[in-house]
């Protein structure tokens, strides 16, 4: 496949992962729904940041760099949640 | 396209390649952490009013929202095309291509202004038209909807500047890959924020 | 015939554009170092009103409204403009290039922006002290900050926003000249730790910074347009802004002592002219704190109305944090043991961080249990906690540093009599300052209050005569160090006969750091064996 050919591919899997996101907004997934909304979400981020960032062709180094502020943030996110959700259960 | 030139403090331009990409994607980290305390906020306000942020969801405008989604992924890819077309030494079609990818995003910001004259029309605009704010929680709600918006639309802004720059460098042939590719990388930056956003801020409505 | 290369990066240009439009990063070392002396003197004069007000119990030197903006004025200018630049950009900006064999930073122009930039943030924090300051305390506690506070809070913020891009770039810049620009065998095992400390401390720039840019914004946005995300009035969480603010204010305590320790470790090592005693471990103990670091954050927070769990899971991660700087006090005491010690200033500095790190560190292990801290926190007991490890540990190797690599910069040797003096002076004047806040803390006195119980007056007093002991003995330096630059003995490549490859190049170094590109065969630290050693 050419490079063109790969990219445009991609951005097509891009508007069906969009599609579905919409789509699953409307359906009756009860707790999953922020999941299932977030995990396409990763997944665009992801095919945007392995082919149209480049992350395929990079050395590990850069791959890291790239990455590392995601895990980074995450630690944010799951601690602040942690303690919303823990202020709750009483002592 | 012009051809890299090697500068202090380097040896050989393989490195200095590197490098650059390598600060490039340092940079991006640093952007992520940046939209990252705005998401912290809006995970604190979901979990201790899940309803009324739900509802807030609601009272956005999910198609506008859609439509923007999509054009920005476009942009993305006409961008990523543009890069293709450094490196097979097409100045021209880079210039094309990110002209267009700036039209698109300048359409995003006309969709995204839209939306906020919408909102304020329809009183959901915290502090200059907010009849319509049923619950504090829906006003943080909305006060972080504008926040973060407003961030991106900054970010895109500064994006839109720099295709459009970079697209007259490319006509008059004085554009390095190193650049375009550079450039590339904040704009598909900007598209994740937003793939982040959008269902952070549009998708938690009610099935 | 054309002249011959100009031996000295100083003498490389003598106009104000060759200063100010430079890309030389040694020469953007000593444009940061103007910076931060100029703002370690503003922030110790707001210090001084501190403690001159502290000598009686009664308000009689400032008003309530100007105590408070004295003690907010002197937490903003220490961290962000003194603390946070001081050792990265003035001697990282220096020295990394030079350690590592390269001839510049990776980003030698983007080096040259950070500058402009601290100084621009610079230049609006005087617009707010000379508008009077503001009293929100330099941790901007919301809703007194967002909604209530008066002053210039709005460019208090932006000064400090504005501040942390300097900061960011300047991660940028380290961790991608440490990565690429070694020079050919020199490999991560064989760097100084120095270098090892200032990558820690630039992850941390880079990856912390960003947040309290954002979280200022917020608050900014918060006070400008009465957004109410942190106003409890309008069903926000004050408490949020505090999560979000020392996510940052944390691991930036780490950006400040990590750049110390590595320097330490290089004082220690030339003093004793001995190889340092577990080298990974000091390596992996700098990344260690650096990412422990970032998940502790909550230990500013015991008493805000966070969790009961997540205050116990922060105590518990806090009280694992210290484990690695402990190791590197073991670490620095093992290399110091029948080691082959000159006691010279640099080794004077270099054992006052010791002792000082290891009590503030103690004081923080207290502090990191939930039970003590409950008690002691808001008093003057963390005031002297983080004095300790900031003053005495930051500030203490600060001079060391300035002690140690003075000769490579200036090409000029101090007078090594007042070096000592200087020293002991101020290790004397601190703990005359700080310890009786230790006590006072205990006692219950709280801070950011100018009244006190008369009880209290006599552990003030001694407190403040010890700062203006503290005051001498950081002046000293001024004095005789500018005395050096033009009647010092002219100090040749290596006085110190330390290892590393700053110390292969001439006093002051070329333009380009080397006249011939260095190639790297040794580990670090490489001192010959001593005779005991066997």
């Amino acid at each position: 496949m050419s490079a063109t050919a790969r990219l445009v591919v991609v951005w097509l899997a891009l508007l069906v992962l969009l599609s579905s996101t919409v789509a699953a907004t409307f359906l009756p997934l009860g707790h999953l729904r922020s999941g299932v909304a977030y995990g396409i979400a990763a997944a665009k981020a992801g095919l945007v940041l392995w082919y149209f960032m480049e992350l395929r062709s990079e050395e590990g180094l850069t791959r890291l760099a790239g990455l590392a502020a995601f895990g980074w943030i995450a630690i944010l996110f799951l601690m602040v949640a942690a303690d919303y959700l823990a202020r709750g259960w009483g002592f | 396209m012009r051809d890299p030139e090697l500068h202090e403090p380097f040896h050989d331009l393989a490195r200095q390649r590197e490098t650059d990409r390598f600060g490039m994607w340092l940079f991006l980290a640093s952007e992520i952490m940046l939209f990252g305390g705005i998401f912290a906020a809006s995970i604190g306000l979901r979990v201790v009013h899940p309803r009324a942020y739900v509802a807030a969801s609601q009272a956005l405008h999910l198609w506008l929202g859609t439509a923007n989604t999509a054009v920005l992924l476009t942009s993305s890819l006409l961008v990523a095309l543009a890069v293709e077309a450094a490196k097979s030494g097409r100045p021209k079609r880079v210039a094309w291509l990110f002209i267009g990818a700036a039209l698109l995003g300048l359409a995003f910001a006309a969709i995204k202004g839209t939306e906020y004259w919408l909102e304020y029309r329809e009183g959901l605009m915290p502090g200059l038209s907010d009849a319509a704010i049923e619950s504090g929680a829906q006003r943080l709600f909305m006060d972080l909807y504008f926040v973060s918006t407003g961030l991106h639309a900054v970010h895109l802004t500064i994006g839109v500047v720099l295709l459009l720059t970079l697209a007259a460098r490319a006509l008059a042939d004085k554009l390095e890959g190193m650049t375009a590719s550079n450039v590339a990388l904040y704009w598909h930056l900007v598209d994740i924020v937003w793939i982040f956003l959008f269902p952070t801020l549009y998708l938690a409505r009610p099935a | 015939m054309r002249d011959p290369q100009p031996l000295s990066y100083l003498d490389a240009g003598h106009t104000l554009k060759s200063w100010f439009l430079t890309t030389d990063h040694k020469r953007i070392a000593i444009l940061y170092l103007f910076g931060i002396t100029f703002f370690f003197a503003v922030g110790a004069v707001a210090a001084a009103l501190i403690r001159l007000d502290l000598l009686t119990p009664a308000p009689d030197l400032l008003t309530n409204e100007g105590y408070n903006r004295a003690f907010s004025l002197h937490g903003i200018v220490m961290v962000w403009f003194f603390l946070i630049p001081s050792i990265p950009n003035t001697f990282g900006n220096f020295l990394i290039p030079l350690m590592i064999g390269a001839r510049d930073l990776a980003f030698p122009r983007l080096n040259l922006a950070s500058w402009y930039i601290y100084m621009v943030a610079g230049l609006i924090t005087l617009f707010v002290v000379i508008s009077g300051g503001v009293d929100t305390g330099w941790t901007f506690y919301t809703p007194l900050s967002s909604v209530y506070a008066n002053g210039h809070v709005v460019a208090a913020l932006t000064a400090v926003l504005v501040s942390g891009f300097s900061s960011i770039l300047t991660g940028i810049n380290f961790i991608a000249t440490i990565h690429k620009l070694r020079a050919p065998g020199m490999t991560w095992g064989r760097l100084p730790l120095f270098i090892w400390s200032h990558y820690a401390t630039s992850l941390i720039l880079v990856l912390a910074t960003p947040v309290l840019a954002i979280t200022l914004l917020l608050v900014a946005a918060e006070r400008v347009l009465g957004l109410g995300i942190f106003d409890p009035r309008l069903g926000g969480d004050p408490i949020l802004f505090q999560n979000l603010f020392w996510f940052y204010s944390h691991p930036a305590v780490y950006i400040m002592i990590l750049p110390a320790i590595g320097v330490v470790s290089e004082l220690v090592t030339a003093s004793a002219h001995k190889r340092i005693f577990g080298y990974w471990f000091v390596a992996y103990c700098s990344l260690a704190i650096a990412g422990i670091g970032f998940l502790v954050w909550g230990h500013h927070m015991f008493v805000a109305g966070q969790s009961i769990y997540a205050s116990a899971m922060f105590s518990f991660l806090s009280v694992a944090v210290a484990v690695p700087s402990a190791i590197k006090v073991y670490n620095w005491t093992a290399t110091l043991y029948k080691g082959s010690i000159s006691w010279d200033a640099p080794m004077l500095f270099a054992c006052g961080f010791i002792g000082l790190f290891v009590a503030g560190g103690l004081t923080g292990l207290m502090l990191a249990m939930l039970a003590i801290d409950v008690h002691v926190t808001d008093t003057y007991f963390v005031v002297a906690h983080f004095h300790y490890i900031m003053v005495g540990g930051a500030v203490t190797a600060f001079f060391g540093a300035l002690h140690f690599w003075w000769p490579k910069i200036t090409g000029r040797l101090y007078p090594e009599a007042w070096g000592r003096v200087a020293a002991v002076l101020i290790f004397v004047g601190f703990n005359f300052t700080f310890f009786p806040q230790f006590m006072l803390g205990y006692e219950g006195m709280p801070r950011r209050y100018h009244v006190y119980p008369p009880e209290f007056q006599v552990l003030n007093v001694m407190s403040s005569l010890g700062a203006s002991v503290l005051a001498v003995g950081y002046l000293l330096p001024l004095g005789y160090l500018i005395w050096s630059l033009f009647s010092g003995a002219r100090a040749p490549a290596n006085p110190w006969g330390a290892t590393g490859l700053e110390w292969t190049t001439s006093s002051p170094p070329p333009p380009h750091n080397f006249v011939t590109q260095p190639i790297v065969t040794r580990p670090a630290y490489d001192y010959p064996p001593l005779s005991n050693e066997g």
